[in-house]
């Protein structure tokens, strides 16, 4: 049937994932996949390590850097104040470059252009740790991906890669975290993939990390070959992941195991 | 620098037990790992950590490889006077970090 009828194949699969996708109602943060150890790990702010990154993000925050000797305070004053909700928006569309760019990349830039230092590597301490403590600041508010319709590109291709399966397991994002976020694989809970505690302290990497770590995990796990963290894909599905999650609380850092 | 937390209640009453926190960011790195093409990576983990109220000694610990990075210890000791709880970390290459905490006793 579905050699004959090529095109109602494809409309079936296509209404397939239609489907498959999770209703406002019923979409639940990872944190609410987590043991009871976990999540007391994570809402203690002594004992949930990542707050050991926030930390070193506040020192850096009001530390000068780069050849002009400006600190991050320096422009934008208190970080609990210019900061907040801040990466409750991000990705955001950003004019110079013309496309989107998430919240690492606007820090990298801010780095570079504003005060003159050497690129930040993506996933080192110094970055990281900003990035959560920027993102720190939005705890507990809405995401709130903006309206903005330059945007909906990205997002639309977010979806798509979302969408779309890849490596030697031929599975895509939504297979599981869509389809089936509440079975277990390996033993650990599926989760439905939403980006509220990023940058995260993952137990498994003894570190704090990035949602474009985290979506490299998967895709190495799949066996597909990962792409270059801050290539406008990982933007694009991060784009599409907020938009996914909007209205649900902030959690940074989140504790995941 | 130093990244770590350290939890101790602001007041107590003399005599009470009181829990106490302390978290440090350290890789703890086993040894037994190898990094690219097969090189070891040294070790490098905090050897002991200690925490001393007014100065004497109220808890000590031993780490070994198999203690997980960034290290949460928990302990409890008894409110004795107000003073200064003193947190110890050192390790292998003899580094010492620390923090501090006040605790105000009535």
């Amino acid at each position: 049937m579905r050699a004959r009828w090529p095109a109602l194949g494809l409309a079936l699969l296509a209404g397939g994932v239609a489907a498959g996708e999770i209703g406002p109602s019923e979409r639940r943060s990872g944190r609410d996949f987590m043991s009871a150890e976990t999540r007391a790990m994570q809402a203690d702010d002594n004992s949930n390590p990542g707050m050991l990154w926030v930390l070193q993000g506040e020192q850096l925050w009001s530390d000068p850097a780069g050849s002009k000797n400006l600190s991050c305070a320096s422009c934008h004053g208190e970080a609990t104040e210019s900061m907040k909700g801040v990466a409750a928006r991000y990705p955001a569309f950003d004019d110079a470059s013309g496309k989107p760019i998430d919240l690492a990349g606007r820090i990298a830039r801010c780095r570079t252009e504003r005060q003159g230092a050497e690129i930040p590597a993506r996933e080192g301490d110094e970055l990281v740790a900003l990035t959560t403590y920027v993102a720190h600041q939005s705890r507990g508010l809405p995401v709130a991906p903006p309206a903005d319709e330059r945007l909906a590109p990205a997002r639309a291709e977010g979806r798509r890669l979302f969408e779309t399966r890849m490596g030697q397991l031929d599975l895509a994002c939504a297979s599981c975290h869509d389809d089936n976020w509440q079975g277990r694989l390996g033993g650990s809970a599926v989760t439905q993939a939403h980006p509220t505690g990023y940058p995260i302290y993952r137990l498994e990497w003894q570190a704090v990390g990035s949602l474009q770590r985290r979506m490299r995990g998967c895709m190495v796990g799949v066996r597909a070959e990962p792409f270059a963290y801050g290539s406008d894909a990982y933007v694009a599905l991060e784009a599409y992941l907020m938009s996914r999650a909007a209205g649900m609380a902030m959690e940074t850092p989140g504790v995941r195991p | 620098m130093t990244r770590a937390l350290v939890n101790v209640p602001k007041t107590a009453k003399r005599g009470d037990v009181i829990d106490v926190r302390a978290m440090i960011a350290h890789p703890m790195e086993t040894g037994y790992r190898m990094g690219p093409n097969g090189v070891p990576i040294p070790r490098d983990i905090i050897t002991r950590f200690e925490c001393l109220y007014d100065g004497e000694i109220v808890f000590a610990a031993e780490f070994f490889p198999a203690m997980s990075a960034n290290p949460f210890i928990s302990f409890s000791t008894v409110a004795t006077a107000s003073g200064t709880l003193t947190f110890r970390w050192t390790d292998d290459a003899g580094k010492v970090e620390t923090a501090t905490a006040e605790i105000a006793v009535s």
